[in-house]
């Protein structure tokens, strides 16, 4: 018995370790790892492509934080650091893309979607209601339906 | 109307299975570079082999040249390196070797153990011009012409297929114009 709790607070213990590690930069200097991290978010890890910068340990996720770290200790703006990325790795880089002639498609498409689904659907709805037409009943129907009503003793729904 | 509601579901289920199966045979790693058809970064690095000496993007001007990025640790660059040493051997194109993020000795022993392609190889040592080059997965190869523009990036190992049929014609033809 004591022997998994040993293993499980060894574990715990290593976790703390890494854990601690991984957060040392921040104490380099909060503002720029704060904007670095806002950042990495947006970027995409082209290593392990679906992780942002942010969550990658990848080695080149390292360098590229490395050098974002540098830009942003060197005033440049969160613009230009983005256009650096795009420049070397192109707009994949970017979890949001660029709306411009390739992605109109690509941002419009759900748009274009939902009006071809309302339009289908206003359309099969006129349809329908041409197609349900009410048909008034005659006196004679009427009359049978009353009596109908009250032989089964009023038991209305 | 009657068979329009059979064959509009069939036709939008062909066009996204034909999409899919498209899809199946793409490969998410190649991710088209931005470079192509621009200017080959600057570079400035020592050479592997003369430590004393540096190589610089001007110093390949005129010519067009093959840009390998490579090292040692990387596994499947000893599956294209047979194909660079090949290519080498014919001598239509210098190759150029960016030892990426490497440990100098590591590299000299890997060039040893497997044969030396490379005109000269210079030294990234920590990953800043495999930044500029826009470098994501070792190996890749750039074909650069005179005019030391990027024209075809390959990603990923160098294949008899990919040097056969789209870089040697690409170097023949950038040399011929």
């Amino acid at each position: 018995m004591i022997r998994p709790a040993a293993i499980f607070l060894a574990l715990s213990l290593s976790f703390g370790i890494a854990g601690a590690r991984e957060a040392a930069p921040l104490a380099e200097d909060p503002a720029v790892e704060k904007r670095l991290n806002k950042l990495a978010e947006e970027i995409r890890c082209l290593v392990c492509q679906n992780e942002s910068l942010a969550g990658s340990r990848a080695d080149l996720a390292n360098d590229l934080r490395r050098e974002i770290r540098g830009l942003i200790k060197s005033g440049k703006s969160d613009k230009e650091i983005i256009d650096y990325l795009v420049q070397r790795y192109g707009d994949f880089v970017l979890y949001r893309p660029p709306v411009k002639s390739t992605t109109y498609l690509l941002w419009g498409g759900p748009f274009l979607l939902l009006v071809g689904g309302g339009l289908a659907l206003i359309l099969y709805l006129r349809r329908r209601g041409t197609r349900v037409r009410e048909t008034p009943l005659s006196e004679e129907q009427h009359a049978r339906a009353a009596r109908l009503l009250e032989e089964q003793g009023g038991e209305r729904p | 109307m009657g068979k329009m509601r059979f064959l509009l579901p069939l036709a939008i289920f062909l066009v996204m299975a034909a999409f899919l199966v498209r899809g199946l045979f793409l490969n998410p790693r190649e991710v088209p570079s931005p470079l192509i058809d621009k200017p080959a970064p600057a570079f400035s690095l020592v050479r592997l082999h003369e430590p004393d000496k540096t190589l610089s993007r001007e110093d390949l001007k005129g010519q067009v040249w093959l840009l390998n990025v490579w090292a040692s640790w990387c596994v499947s660059c000893r599956e294209e390196h047979p194909l660079l040493v090949e290519l080498a051997r014919q001598g239509l194109v210098p190759i150029y070797g960016l030892n990426y993020k490497d440990q100098r000795e590591d590299a000299l022993g890997w060039l040893q153990q497997f044969g030396n392609p490379y005109t000269a190889s210079v030294v990234d040592r920590d990953g800043r011009v495999g930044i500029d080059y826009g470098v994501y997965g070792v190996p890749e190869t750039f074909v650069v012409d005179k005019n030391g523009t990027i024209r075809y990036k390959q990603i990923g190992p160098v294949t008899r297929d990919a040097l056969d049929k789209k870089i040697i014609p690409l170097v023949k033809q950038l040399q011929q114009s």
